[in-house]
C-alpha cells in the first residue's frame, strides 16, 4: 500500500508538482529510506520513458562500449545506468581513464580507426580535430530523425550557446553553430570560468569579490603581501602549465571581456591578433597579476593544483572553472570546505557583464562504431531531460546543460544550500558564455604556443617582443597549412 | 625548433654528474663488507622507482607551499627557489631529478666493474709502494674505462630518449627552455594529432641513437682489446 502511494508521490514530484522536501517528508512517513527512494525514482522515470510511443527495446541485447574520463559526471551516469539497461535491454561496457591520459587514449583509438568504442567523452575543442578528420559522426543525423530520437528528448532544452559550441562547419574561422555546421558532439556538462573566493579570508580582509581585473590584481597583491602572518599563501590561483588548457579558462574569459580576439578572419584567412596594442596592454596587466600574486611555481599549475590550493586554503581566490569550487566546497576532506563564495566576474571596467569562455564535457559518437544506432540510444538517454534532472538533483552533475534543470526548484534549492552566489554567478554569466576562440584546425598547437609565451612573459620576457614573436610564429604555422 | 641549447646542456651535464657521482660512490663501496652491502642496496632504491613517479615525488618535495625541500632550504636563507618554474632553474631541477634516479645505475655498473678487476696489478703496485692516486689514475681508471664507456653509452641513449621526467616536471617549459625532441614529438602526436611530423622527429632521434651506438660499440671493442693487451704485457 505504502509502495503504491509512494509511487504516486514520486509521479507528482517528477511532474514538478511537489517539492523535493515534501517528497522526502512523505518518504519518511512511509518508512522509505533515501537509498530506496532514489531507486524508486529511477524506476518511475524508466517506466515513464518506457510508456512513450518510442521503441526503446529496439536494440535489446546489444552491447555498446564507452570510452570515458574519470569525472563526477561519469559517476552520476554510472549511478543511473541500471535504469538505462532496464529501459532498453541493452548492455553498456565502459573503460574509464584518468584525465592525464584520457585524451591520449581517445586519440589512439580514433586515429587507428578502431571500432572498439562506440561513444566517448570529449571536449568541444577536440572535435575541431576529430570532426573534420572524419573520426566522429555528425549527430544531426540522429537528433533530427524522429525514428531514432524519443519524443521527449527536447534538444532545444539544451542551452543554446552550448549546442552551438559543439558544432562547426570545419571551415577555419567559421563561427561554431553557424549555418552548415555539423553537430560533432552533444553537451553533457560544462564549466563557466568565474571567480571562486574564500569568504572567510575576504571577510577578514574587509573585501568584496573583485569588480574588475585591476581590482583583482590589487586584492591578490594584498593577500600575497600579507601571507606571512595569515593562513593563506598567495592571492590568485590560475593555470600556468605549458598547455592550451592554461589559456582557455580565466585568461581567455578576461581576454574576451576586453573585446580581444585570437585571430582576425579575412575571408577564411586567419591572422594572429595577440600582438595588437590592446592585447599587449591586457597581457601586461595579466602578467603583472600572476607574477606578483600568483603561486610561486605557477608554470606547473593545471586545474588540479588550482583547485587543490583553494581547497586547502593556500590561495584566496581563483579565476577558473566554477565547478572546481563547487566540488571543493562540498567535500569535507578539504580544509576550507564550505567557505567558498562564487562571483560572476567582469574583468573589463567598461563591460557590462561577464563573458566566460566555456569548457564543455560532451558526448561524441565514434565514426568507426558498428553500432551507431544503439550508441545513439545511450547518448539520448544520457543527455536526455530525465537523466539530466536526476544527475543535477540526485547526483553531482554540475553544471547541467539543460535549462529545465537550472529552472527546477529542487536543483536551485540544492545549489543555493551549498554554494553561496553560485546561481547568481550562473545567471549573470550564462548569456555571455561561449567558446571565444576562433575555430580552426591548429587550435591546440597555436594555443599551447600562446601558453608558452605567457610563461616567458611571466618569467620576465618583454611582453611586446614576446607577443610579436608569438604572432609571427603562429602566422607561419597558419601559412604552412594554407590558412594565412 | 628552439631547443638545441637545453637539449645539449641537459644530456651533457646529466651524464657528467652521474658518472662522477656514480664512480665516487662505487669507489667508496668497492670493498666488500656488511655495511657496504647494505648501503649498496639502499642506494639502488631510487632506480626501482619509475622515473615518472620519481618526478611526481619530487614535484611534491619542491612544492613551494608544502614541500619539505623548500622548508629545509629556508633555514639556509634560500626562500622561493623557483625550481622548474623559471628558465634559469629548470635545467638544474631536471638534472637533479635525473641524477637522483639514474646515478645508482652508473654506480651498479662501475661497482661491478671495480669488483671484477684483476688483483695482480694492484698487488704489484702495493709491493712497489706506488702512491694511491697513481694507482687510481694509472691502473684503476684505465682498466675501468670499458665499464665507464658502457655506462655512458646506456645513459646517453636513455637521456636522448628522456621523456617522463621532463614532461612530468616542466612539459618542456617555461616557454621553450626545457623543450626536447621527445616532448615535442609527444605533443605533436597526442595533442596536435600531427602524427606525420611526430614520426619524422622520432626517425631522426632513432638515427642519432643508431649512430651513437655504432660509434660507442666500436670504441668499446677497441678499448677492450687495448685493456686486455696492456694487462698481458
Amino acid at each position: 500500500m505504502s509502495h503504491s502511494k509512494m509511487k504516486s508521490a514520486i509521479d507528482t514530484f517528477l511532474k514538478g508538482k511537489m517539492s523535493r522536501r515534501d517528497l522526502l517528508i512523505k518518504a519518511g512517513r512511509y518508512g522509505i529510506g533515501f537509498a530506496a527512494l532514489t531507486k524508486l525514482m529511477g524506476m518511475q522515470v524508466t517506466s515513464a520513458l518506457a510508456a512513450q510511443d518510442f521503441d526503446w527495446k529496439k536494440h535489446s541485447g546489444t552491447t555498446i562500449k564507452l570510452l570515458m574520463n574519470k569525472h563526477p559526471y561519469m559517476d552520476s551516469m554510472i549511478a543511473e545506468l541500471d535504469n538505462f539497461k532496464a529501459l532498453t535491454g541493452m548492455n553498456v561496457e565502459y573503460d574509464i581513464f584518468a584525465e592525464d591520459v584520457y585524451f591520449d587514449k581517445v586519440t589512439a583509438a580514433l586515429s587507428s580507426k578502431s571500432s572498439e568504442y562506440d561513444a566517448f567523452m570529449t571536449g568541444a575543442y577536440m572535435t575541431w580535430t576529430y570532426g573534420p578528420a572524419g573520426w566522429c559522426a555528425d549527430l544531426n543525423d540522429f537528433i533530427q530523425d524522429s525514428n531514432k530520437t524519443n519524443p521527449s528528448y527536447n534538444w532545444n532544452d539544451v542551452v543554446g550557446n552550448l549546442r552551438d559550441a559543439c558544432s562547426w562547419s570545419g571551415v577555419a574561422g567559421d563561427v561554431p553553430g553557424a549555418a552548415g555546421s555539423k553537430q560533432w558532439c552533444m553537451p553533457w556538462g560544462f564549466e563557466l570560468n568565474s571567480v571562486t573566493y574564500n569568504m572567510r579570508y575576504f571577510e577578514k580582509a574587509g573585501m568584496k569579490p573583485p569588480g574588475d581585473l585591476v581590482e583583482m590584481t590589487d586584492q591578490a597583491e594584498y593577500f600575497t603581501k600579507n601571507a606571512g602572518s595569515n593562513e593563506w599563501s598567495y592571492g590568485i590561483g590560475t593555470r600556468g602549465s605549458r598547455s592550451w588548457a592554461t589559456i582557455h579558462p580565466g585568461f581567455m574569459s578576461a581576454y574576451a571581456n576586453y573585446g580581444l580576439v585570437d585571430f582576425e578572419n579575412n575571408g577564411g584567412k586567419l591572422k594572429a591578433a595577440m600582438n595588437s596594442q590592446a592585447s599587449k596592454d591586457f597581457h601586461k596587466q595579466w602578467v603583472k597579476m600572476i607574477a606578483s600574486s600568483g603561486p610561486a611555481n605557477w608554470s606547473g599549475y593545471t586545474w588540479y593544483e588550482v583547485g587543490n590550493d583553494i581547497g586547502a586554503g593556500a590561495s584566496a581566490m581563483i579565476f577558473d572553472a566554477d565547478i572546481l569550487g563547487y566540488f571543493f566546497n562540498g567535500n569535507p576532506d578539504n580544509k576550507e570546505a564550505g567557505n567558498f563564495g562564487f562571483h560572476g566576474f567582469t574583468p573589463n571596467p567598461s563591460a557590462s557583464a561577464p563573458t566566460p569562455n566555456v569548457w564543455i564535457w560532451s558526448l561524441a559518437m565514434s565514426n568507426f562504431s558498428k553500432k551507431k544506432d544503439a550508441a545513439w540510444y545511450w547518448m539520448q538517454w544520457c543527455n536526455g531531460p530525465e537523466n539530466a534532472m536526476a544527475g543535477g538533483v540526485k547526483h553531482n552533475q554540475v553544471n547541467p546543460v539543460r535549462e529545465s534543470v537550472w529552472a527546477s526548484g529542487d536543483f536551485d534549492d540544492k545549489i543555493r544550500g551549498t554554494s553561496p552566489g553560485y546561481m547568481e554567478q550562473y545567471n549573470s554569466s550564462i548569456d555571455g558564455s561561449k567558446i571565444h576562440f576562433t575555430a580552426q584546425p591548429l587550435f591546440f598547437e597555436t594555443t599551447t604556443e600562446w601558453a608558452a609565451a605567457l610563461q616567458e612573459m611571466q618569467t620576465g620576457s618583454n611582453v611586446d617582443e614576446t607577443l610579436d614573436k608569438l604572432a609571427s610564429k603562429i602566422d607561419r604555422m597558419m601559412k604552412d597549412v594554407g590558412l594565412a | 625548433m628552439e631547443y638545441d641549447k637545453s637539449f645539449f646542456n641537459l644530456y651533457f651535464f646529466t651524464i657528467i654528474i652521474e658518472l662522477l657521482l656514480g664512480l665516487g660512490i662505487a669507489l667508496l663501496l668497492a670493498k666488500r663488507n656488511w655495511l657496504n652491502n647494505i648501503l649498496g642496496v639502499l642506494l639502488v632504491l631510487p632506480l626501482m622507482i619509475a622515473p615518472a613517479l620519481a618526478s611526481l615525488i619530487w614535484r611534491l618535495l619542491i612544492n613551494p607551499n608544502f614541500g619539505i625541500v623548500n622548508y629545509l632550504l629556508s633555514f639556509i636563507g634560500i626562500d622561493d627557489f623557483t625550481w622548474a618554474s623559471h628558465p634559469d632553474t629548470v635545467l638544474f631541477t631536471l638534472i637533479m631529478v635525473d641524477v637522483w634516479v639514474f646515478t645508482p645505475f652508473i654506480m651498479i655498473l662501475l661497482l661491478a666493474g671495480l669488483r671484477s678487476l684483476p688483483r695482480q696489478p694492484f698487488e704489484a703496485a702495493e709491493l712497489d709502494g706506488v702512491p694511491e692516486y697513481y694507482k687510481f689514475f694509472r691502473i684503476t681508471l684505465p682498466m675501468l674505462f670499458p665499464f665507464i664507456l658502457t655506462a655512458s653509452l646506456f645513459r646517453l641513449l636513455e637521456s636522448i630518449q628522456q621523456f617522463d621526467i621532463i614532461y612530468a616536471l616542466s612539459q618542456g617549459g617555461p616557454g621553450e627552455s626545457s623543450m626536447v625532441f621527445q616532448v615535442s614529438a609527444y605533443l605533436q602526436t597526442f595533442q596536435y594529432t600531427n602524427i606525420g611530423k611526430a614520426a619524422a622527429m622520432m626517425v631522426v632521434l632513432w638515427a642519432i641513437c643508431y649512430f651513437l651506438c655504432h660509434v660507442f660499440v666500436q670504441q668499446w671493442h677497441k678499448l677492450k682489446i687495448k685493456t686486455k693487451g696492456e694487462l698481458l704485457q
